[in-house]
């Protein structure tokens, strides 16, 4: 793993370029921990309250920890007619967690998204980078049992 | 240039290219109401309050952000923009809790004034507060972001102005709110505890820690003898909540509500900002002829001094050693003062009342123990002084004068100034010519270095007779000085000190912007115009003063024959001088 240091210096110290430094850091551990974002502002000399306002900012950042697989469930109109509440339910029911929470073997972490734009095959969630749609309660629950 | 013709509620005003909506309105005597808007600041259009309707545009404008054009014709007080106003109002209102009668902003509170102006009975919304912890963890400035309404005044101080950036913008959306990196409080961060922040905030989200019960409890206590001392900004505000106007110097009647309170001895910190004088002075002129480091920099700011801990900890070795005149007036008063009055020093209780919420931290540092006990017990700021008097139901315009308590009473001209930027620089400079000359100031008023400028410079040639050669005059020696009050602008001059570029003998420098009379923990508002009418006043006590030089103050120079010995001596080291530490910013 690539540290603090590495990073900030493979993108020439620029803080313009703060987003992307933020997503290298955050990938290995699907978070960006106290050492990161203090270590970040340390190597780019800005204070720390401007880059834990960005990362507060995105919602694709996070401060807390994750699990390995995050699951983005599409809580737009479109999505919601099609029955994604219920898909939800199932979700919640399989993983035993809330919107915003990780499961205790550390694998699962469950949000909301707004359109993933794939209302054609609404309801749709995300796992990770990957994109699942026409979902009904059964197939979401298949594919979380199918991952790794 | 040609002027814009604007029609502002029918009413025609012509007013330069570049003007705004808010500001042409002032000029046709129409007040529009803002709440981000702030005088001394950047406009940031963030909380709507102030539309109004531009002829032409499809929807309102932001009267504080909008530029006028000519022929422009605006209504600020339709009855289409009075409901959008009442709306933005609301929306706000969902958020903060409607606890207003406690807070301690009640009565002045910006947004409580916009609401009662706006006749707002009752919220359409459903209240949705925010429910996060309330920092008082510094002991000196407290934090409540469930008040807070994101109008971002405070992240300009703290980031514009002072440069230390500690307040932000965190989260998104709904759930916006002013906070501090990681949501730390801001006892781990490196907050130098100015409360500049505090003076920005239209509403009760940020506010000192509140000690007067402390002061009450000492003040009930029959076995406590209870002394305070006052530092000089806070006699050229302390009228302005009491009935006064901006600018008023009330000396006399606060030493008088000082003992109505029931304080023992009512002493004046300027005794021991004179003493200041005579051991920074002595501590100046030591370094220019033993070569000890220089610039030398003032050490009378706690912010300031919290701020080298942080952000220059390798340069610690230009701040002269001397404690701020509040630090020494403690270890004194605990020391010297039951000494001479045969009392027992812990049944003595020291309260300070600052015109700062730093002073509070640093009454509490470790090291400020030189008299066996914590030297200063309570800091209160002027606010806190105000609330007390409005406690205890004095009328201070009804008091009669009263003077200070001897010996820590007594103080010049050169002590008052203290409080304005520039102030311990003039000071400094009326005594340090003297001794080292033995010759008379012509005139006492160094101007070039009164004023609100952020940065000023002088130099001044000393002649010392002493170094005279057989038929010369004198060796001559040009002190260059500088001065420098906010953070933003001591940044800029500790930057020239640290490349060497420019050759300066000695720098003031104080945290806040005007020094200590734009303090804080000093009344709000606090304004460029309310620093201004301060600062004369301050002036216009200095030339009042029977005596204007710290050196000449008779109470400084009998401590010294009976107690202290001579300025730098070992009392002196022990009692009136400190050390600092390295302290980290991430």
């Amino acid at each position: 793993m690539n540290t603090v240091k590495e990073i900030v210096a493979e993108h020439g110290h620029e803080s313009s370029r703060l987003l992307e430094m933020l997503r290298c850091l955050q990938s290995p551990t699907n978070y960006l921990s106290e050492e990161a974002i203090v270590g970040v502002a340390k190597e780019l000399n800005v204070p720390i309250s401007h880059v834990y306002g960005v990362a507060s900012f995105y919602s694709m950042y996070s401060t807390k920890p994750r699990g390995k697989y995050i699951i983005r469930f599409c809580e737009s109109a479109p999505c919601h007619i099609e029955g994604a509440a219920e898909v939800l339910e199932a979700v919640q029911d399989q993983l035993q967690i809330a919107v915003n929470e990780t499961t205790t073997d550390g694998k699962f972490s469950l949000e909301l998204t707004s359109c993933l734009g794939v209302c054609g095959v609404a309801p749709a969630m995300m796992v990770n980078s990957t994109v699942y749609g026409n979902l009904t309660p059964e197939k979401a629950k298949k594919i979380l049992a199918a991952t790794e | 240039m040609d002027l814009f013709q604007v029609t502002i509620d029918g009413q025609i005003v012509n007013v330069a290219p570049g003007t705004t909506i808010l500001q042409a309105a002032e000029d046709a005597g129409v007040k529009i109401p803002t709440l981000c808007h702030h005088p001394d600041q950047q406009v940031k259009a963030a909380c709507r309050v102030c539309v109004v309707e531009v002829e032409g545009s499809r929807v309102m404008q932001p009267a504080c952000a909008y530029p006028v054009y000519n022929g422009m014709v605006v209504h600020t007080n339709t009855m289409a923009v009075r409901e959008v106003r009442r709306t933005v109002l609301e929306l706000l209102l969902t958020h903060h809790p409607q606890d207003c009668l406690q807070c301690e902003r009640n009565l002045h509170c910006e947004l409580q004034t916009l609401t009662q102006e706006a006749g707002i009975r009752q919220v359409e919304f459903p209240q949705e507060l925010r429910n996060l912890p309330v920092d008082e963890s510094s002991g000196a400035v407290a934090r409540d972001p469930n008040k807070c309404i994101n109008c971002r005044r405070c992240i300009e101080a703290c980031g514009e102005l002072q440069g230390v950036d500690i307040l932000a913008s965190i989260n998104r959306g709904y759930d916006t709110v002013v906070g501090t990196g990681l949501n730390k409080s801001l006892a781990d961060l490196a907050c130098v505890l100015c409360g500049q922040c505090i003076q920005a905030c239209p509403v009760g989200a940020l506010r000192e820690v509140d000690h007067t019960q402390q002061v009450w409890d000492a003040l009930n206590d029959p076995d406590v003898h209870v002394v305070v001392q006052t530092a000089p900004a806070v006699r050229v505000a302390l009228g302005e909540e009491l009935g006064y106007p901006v600018g008023s110097g009330v000396t006399k009647k606060m030493t008088a509500a000082l003992r109505r309170l029931g304080f023992d001895k009512v002493f004046d910190t300027d005794f021991t900002a004179d003493l200041t004088i005579m051991e920074e002075g002595s501590e100046l002129l030591d370094r220019i002829k033993n070569g000890g480091t220089l610039p030398m920099i003032t050490s009378c700011s706690p912010g300031w001094i919290k701020y080298m801990e942080h952000y220059y900890p390798d340069m610690l070795d230009h701040l002269s050693t001397c404690k701020s005149p509040q630090q020494m007036f403690g270890a004194l008063a605990k020391t010297f003062y039951p000494q001479t009055q045969g009392m027992d020093p812990s049944k003595i209780f020291v309260v300070s009342v600052m015109p700062c919420t730093a002073k509070k931290y640093e009454a509490n540092r470790p090291e400020m123990r030189a008299s066996g006990y914590q030297d200063v017990d309570v800091v209160l700021t002027t606010r806190e002084l105000v609330h007390m008097i409005k406690q205890a139901g004095l009328n201070i315009t009804a008091l009669p004068d009263e003077e200070f308590d001897d010996p820590l009473g007594l103080s010049t001209g050169a002590g008052v100034i203290f409080g304005s930027t520039g102030g311990v620089m003039e000071a400094a400079l009326r005594t340090v010519y003297e001794i080292v000359t033995g010759d008379e100031l012509p005139s006492l008023d160094f101007e070039v270095v009164r004023g609100l400028e952020g940065t000023k410079r002088a130099s001044v040639e000393l002649i010392i007779p002493e170094a005279a050669a057989d038929g010369e005059v004198g060796t001559s020696l040009q002190v260059n000085v500088a001065v420098a009050s906010s953070l933003s602008e001591a940044k800029k001059l500790i930057e020239l000190v640290k490349t060497g570029q420019e050759e300066i003998h000695f720098i003031e420098i104080m945290c806040c912007p005007g020094g200590c009379i734009g303090g804080g923990g000093q009344p709000r508002p606090t304004t460029n115009q309310t620093r201004t009418a301060r600062m004369n006043a301050i002036y216009r006590e200095d030339a009042g003063m029977p005596i204007r030089k710290s050196h000449e103050n008779p109470a400084v120079a009998s401590l010294y024959a009976d107690f202290l010995g001579s300025p730098l001596g070992s009392v002196s080291h022990k009692l009136l001088h400190t050390h600092y530490t390295k302290r980290k910013v991430y």
